[in-house]
């Protein structure tokens, strides 16, 4: 343990505070932490992640200061916030933009989890701490799109509410309750408002608690082997890792800013500049992308009920997945055919949020001509988002158990540093 | 020392009661406690109190539907033409999703007649919220629900597609011949 020695108070100042608030330390203990020498630019993305919800906060913050939850005024104090407010042009986009690079940052960081199997032991409780900061950002991210009150906000609202109503018997209760009235209103706006302010900051309570966990088994990495010598397998978090973060969060940022300044719309939905109307649904209503391969999967089933269960159940198999997965091996790297399988994962997901922003009727490819009415025939999107929705619970609830039995690994390093190292000295 | 051991052996039945005791107050306590902020959420009373609105039918023409707002929920009012009727009426009710007949889809007036003309629904698909597209939109001559495609008959009742239930009928009553009071 040479190279971590502990922190060790110089000053008088230091050494009165540490003995009455050990906060110094705290800080030194979460930086100077040993970290695998191997980490790729995958694990960038838990800082980044903690960076856009620290501006999240701020910008987040500094818009409940203009904006007006009350659905005469809604509307217009968003348009207040863009073109009168100092700075708000700036402003409203950094929050609205944020929110879409905080979920491409945290499905990355997800599929890198999945990938390098970080859920396995000793690490569950930090995937589910994990799963849960997911479902927050859901919700918050929900709510905070509702709060335009333009007409992708209003009919966003009801239809998720109404996911609740396919509840036999208590279902209806439970959306009255949601809405505090007979249909989406102002007091759901208010609520909203409110609960969409506060969640961030259950979710950095959260945050604290994901780290906390992450520093009792130290990271993964790329290997998936641990850390046998902490002096030879590991580096201190500062200055190695929070300079490779720092390099991985201007980068990141880049791409953030790009969207602000350039394309502030761009992931936005034109409907939503339309003023709410209870009576007039759009033609075609599509959530936020973060939430189109949920969407796609809802629709897929043709069952009320059915489709709620289907997709609350494909959040719902993350909190098992650490007991789903039954091999032994952390990082696919090593387990070809898990690796296949997990392109096919990524793609599956990928090719679901395109169902879901497309209408279940449009076809993904066209194979001839209806003889009777000369109409197009070919794969259905609805088809389409059936067969992806099969394979991802496939991939969670049979692959990767089966895989685990059968699947011959191939030879992994012996140590961290080995696989750094290739041609490592013997002993040096 | 000695006597606290000997207490706690002797009375154990007492210890654990007042332990229970304790604890179940305790828990409903919290319930009374949370039960208030969680029944806050549910409609207020001046929201509850807004329930009802008129219509009068003779500004709908044939063939004509107009959408009013009750409860802020959208409440379709529809005139239908003959042939709308004679559709609706044609159906075997035994083949439907959720079956009911014309007449059950509507409410008889003061001299207790059906005014079969007069459709009054709730706008609101039985699937997740939207509201359908009327004027003889779908496949069955009604509405059609633009959100996940939906169809319903000219009695409104759920034809095709992924909602459960016919459109939903207002708790409403004729006023006189052409007034209603939905509500
Ligand atoms: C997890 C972090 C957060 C996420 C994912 C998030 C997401 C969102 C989204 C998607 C919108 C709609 C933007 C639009 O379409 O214009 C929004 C709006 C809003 N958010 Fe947040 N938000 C977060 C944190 C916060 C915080 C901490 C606050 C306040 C303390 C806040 C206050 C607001 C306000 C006032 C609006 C309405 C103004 C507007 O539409 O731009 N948000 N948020
Ligand atoms: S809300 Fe009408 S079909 Fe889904």
């Amino acid at each position: 343990m040479s190279g971590y020695p502990g922190y060790d108070p110089k000053s008088g100042f230091e050494k009165w505070l540490d003995a009455r608030l050990p906060i110094i330390r705290l800080g030194y203990d979460t930086f100077i932490f040993p970290t695998p020498r191997n980490l790729n630019y995958w694990w960038t993305f838990g800082g980044i992640l903690a960076v856009i919800l620290m501006s999240q906060i701020i910008t987040g913050i500094i818009l409940a200061m203009h904006y007006v939850p009350h659905v005469d005024l809604a509307f217009d104090s968003v348009q207040h916030i863009k073109r009168d407010v100092n700075f708000g042009w700036m402003l409203q986009p950094m929050h609205a933009v944020g929110a879409s690079m905080m979920f491409l940052a945290v499905y990355i960081h997800m599929f890198r989890g999945i990938y390098y199997g970080s859920y396995k032991s000793p690490r569950e409780v930090l995937w589910i701490v994990g799963v849960v900061i997911y479902l927050l950002m859901m919700a918050t991210g929900f709510m905070g799109y509702v709060l335009p009150w333009g007409q992708m906000s209003f009919w966003g609202a009801t239809v998720i509410t109404n996911l609740f109503s396919a509840f036999p018997l208590i279902g209806e209760s439970i959306t009255q309750w949601l809405w505090g009235g007979f249909a989406v209103d102002d007091p759901t706006l208010n609520r909203f408002f409110s609960l969409h302010f506060v969640l961030p900051f259950a979710i950095l309570g959260l945050v604290i608690l994901h780290v906390w966990a992450l520093h009792v088994p130290g990271n993964n990495n790329p290997t998936g082997v641990s850390v046998k010598n902490v002096d030879k397998d590991t580096l201190p978090f500062h200055p190695y890792y929070t300079v490779k973060d720092g390099f991985a969060i201007v980068v990141f940022l880049m791409v953030f800013v790009a969207f602000v300044f350039f394309m502030p719309d761009a992931l936005n939905h034109p409907d939503n500049y339309i003023r709410a109307n209870p009576l007039v649904t759009p033609p075609h209503i599509v959530p936020e992308w973060y939430y189109l391969p949920f969407y796609a999967m809802l629709r897929a089933v043709p069952n009320k009920l059915g489709g709620v269960i289907t997709m609350f159940g494909a959040i719902a198999v993350l909190f098992v997945l650490p007991w789903l997965d039954t091999s032994k091996v952390r990082s696919m790297r090593y387990r070809p055919l898990a690796k296949l399988f997990f392109i096919i994962f990524v793609l599956a997901c990928v090719g679901l949020g395109w169902a879901g922003a497309k209408s279940p009727t449009d076809l993904v490819f066209v194979t001839g001509t209806d003889a009777a009415t000369g109409a197009p025939t070919g794969l259905s999107f609805l088809w389409f988002a059936r067969i992806l929705t099969l394979y991802y619970y496939a991939f969670f609830v049979v692959i990767l158990p089966v895989l685990g039995l059968v699947e011959k690994p191939k030879d992994r390093p012996e140590s961290i540093e080995k696989s750094v190292l290739k041609s490592a000295p013997k002993e040096a | 020392m000695a006597e606290t051991v000997s207490t706690s052996s002797e009375n154990p039945s007492r210890r654990d009661f007042i332990y229970i005791a304790t604890g179940a107050a305790g828990v409903v306590g919290a319930g009374l406690y949370a039960w208030p902020l969680i029944d806050q959420m549910n409609p207020a009373a001046d929201t509850k109190a807004l329930s009802t609105t008129e219509v009068d039918l003779s500004s709908v023409e044939e063939g004509q539907q107009i959408i009013v707002k009750w409860q802020g929920k959208p409440v379709f009012v529809r005139h239908r033409t003959q042939k709308e009727i004679d559709e609706a009426r044609a159906v075997d009710i035994t083949t439907l999703r959720d079956p009911a007949t014309d007449e059950q889809r509507l409410v008889v007036n003061g001299e207790g007649k059906y005014e079969p003309q007069y459709l009054i629904m709730i706008g609101i698909c039985t699937h997740l919220g939207c509201v359908p597209i009327g004027n003889n939109a779908g496949d069955y001559d009604g509405w059609f629900c633009p959100c996940h495609g939906s169809h319903y008959d000219t009695a409104g009742r759920i034809r095709k597609g992924p909602a459960p239930k016919n459109l939903v009928l207002p708790p409403y009553q004729y006023l006189n011949d052409t007034l209603v009071k939905i509500g």
